[in-house]
């Protein structure tokens, strides 16, 4: 079902965890779907230093969420907006067409946490 | 991988050796048609009448009332729309319940765009149907009850027996899926009062692509598979001769060998389960805890925060393979509906795995399986979002 790739990553993934002191954080889907992933960002000068998720999913959720958050670490905010799920998909060789989805969820995790950010950004320029 | 452990037997078994050695010569050199009426053929069907009567033999019927098939689904198929189709001028309408393997659902919910009637009976917490149930849901045009034997994830044992005594008082057809109970529970056609079975050969040690459609004397259904005249008219097609040997000899032994395979199997998996309850917190057992009512080979559990997938996959790296009832695991969006028809919550419907132990299972595979269920759930809540480290007391996870 999974390629090689993926299983590695499921079962090496990089970035598990939470930043206690994050400048953004993402939560994205629910329980009853059978998928919750959870992105926190680290970000100085607009470039993401540092990410790290948490997923309660499939084998194929934690490995795009390994994925995506090794790949926006490094990246300015902007770039890391412009992350799709295709490009996480292509990272992993391919993904079964009903896990698909999962890499959707990556991506929206992403967005989310960047715009938790933006929002408190704006918060501390309008104090 | 270094380990390869199957803990999946309720999805199928390995041939039994013995068997697979009775199969062979059936298809090389005993390769005859078993309708050809040259000595080639004649030989194919001693062999094949010889099945018939072991599996006759297994469940008390006698060998004019076998019909071998390709297994559990055709039977379940035949069956009840076999049945259905017969008595469609007497009534519309099918009892079952909600909890029946897709071969059974799946067939009625045809039936239902042909305009039948079905009633799926909804069960305990436990996984259990009563006869009563059954008998409330009767009505003057109720043609069929089909209720399984044994359920495929959960393990509950259903009351056959009184259920189909319900049937018989009522004038009614009783069919009985008894695909994950032949060669795991006793069974007699006659003093269980059922009027149809279905079976399967891979599910005890027998090879796949073979089933059985005990029929009793008597019941007129409509025949399945249009073609030749084979088996008494009733189903068409070239007869598996290797497929049906195997049979025969895989029911005579699972059933000659019964009870020494439960009580190793049994122990087996009660020595897991309460290994699994007391090492790891925040965990459910689903199904009953009931063992004379569960089928020796079942354990079923949910893990609170982590999805069945994952700990599928984990297990799966270390060499172990089991089940899951996550949607993630079929494919489709909704988690197992016999869990949620157990009133499991749909998150921890999600998170649930099957353990099924055959006879082969040892000791050490079953302690090797623990550790590594213990660091599965140790590191997949250590990656979840829901998962609070605990207070106090710490258990192993």
């Amino acid at each position: 079902m999974y390629n090689e790739k993926v299983m590695k990553e499921f079962a090496n993934p990089q970035n598990v965890g939470y930043i206690e002191d994050n400048d953004g954080a993402g939560k994205v889907g629910n329980a009853t779907c059978g998928d919750i992933m959870e992105i926190t960002i680290k970000v100085k000068d607009n470039v993401i230093t540092d990410a790290k998720f948490r997923t309660f999913g499939c084998a194929a959720a934690v490995a795009t969420s390994s994925v995506a958050t090794n790949m926006v670490i490094g990246m300015t905010v902007d770039d890391a907006l412009k992350l799709t799920n295709a490009k996480v998909v292509e990272y992993l060789e391919g993904l079964p067409p009903q896990k698909i989805h999962c890499s959707v969820l990556a991506e929206e995790a992403i967005k989310a946490a960047i715009e938790d950010y933006r929002k408190r950004q704006a918060e501390k320029e309008a104090k | 991988m270094e380990r390869r452990i199957y803990l999946d037997n309720s999805a199928t078994t390995h041939t039994d050796p013995e068997v697979l050695q009775q199969m062979l010569p059936y298809f090389s050199e005993v390769y005859g048609n078993g309708s050809s009426q040259h000595f080639f053929g004649r030989e194919a069907l001693v062999a094949i009448d010889a099945a018939r009567e072991r599996v006759a033999k297994a469940i008390n019927a006698k060998p004019t009332e076998i019909y071998f098939t390709s297994g559990g689904t055709e039977s379940d198929n035949w069956a009840i729309k076999g049945a259905a189709h017969a008595f469609r001028e007497k009534g519309d309408h099918i009892i079952t319940t909600a909890i029946e393997h897709p071969a059974v659902i799946q067939t009625c919910k045809r039936l239902e765009k042909e305009g039948f009637k079905v009633t799926y009976l909804p069960v305990t917490e436990e996984g259990f149907v009563t006869a009563k149930q059954v008998e409330e849901a009767i009505t003057d045009k109720t043609i069929l009850i089909s209720v399984m034997s044994a359920n495929n994830e959960v393990g509950t044992i259903e009351p056959i027996r009184e259920i189909g005594a319900v049937a018989r008082a009522h004038k009614i057809l009783f069919h009985t899926d008894a695909v994950q109970a032949v060669g795991n529970l006793p069974i007699d056609v006659v003093k269980d009062n059922i009027d149809m079975l279905s079976m399967s050969a891979h599910k005890f040690y027998g090879p796949k692509g073979v089933g059985v459609l005990y029929k009793r004397n008597g019941v007129k259904i409509e025949r399945f598979m249009d073609g030749g005249e084979q088996e008494r008219n009733m189903r068409a097609s070239t007869l598996n001769t290797p497929g049906i040997v195997g049979l025969g000899y895989a029911i005579e032994k699972a059933v000659r060998d019964m009870e020494k395979n439960n009580a190793h199997i049994a122990a087996l998996r009660d020595y897991f389960v309460k290994e699994v309850m007391a090492n790891i917190s925040d965990v459910r057992y689903n199904g009953t805890t009931d063992t004379l009512r569960r089928l020796a080979s079942n354990a079923n559990f949910s893990f609170e925060y982590i999805e069945g997938e994952s700990i599928l996959m984990s297990l799966d790296l270390a060499g172990i393979a089991v089940s899951s009832g996550s949607a993630c695991s079929s494919g489709s969006l909704e988690p197992s509906y016999v869990l949620l028809s157990l009133g499991v919550p749909i998150e921890l419907a999600h998170g649930s795995i099957r353990f099924s132990f055959g006879k082969d299972n040892t000791m050490e595979e079953t302690e090797y399986t623990l550790k590594k269920l213990y660091e599965v759930v140790a590191r997949l809540r250590e990656m979840s979002p829901l998962f609070k480290k605990f207070e106090g007391e710490q258990k192993y996870v």
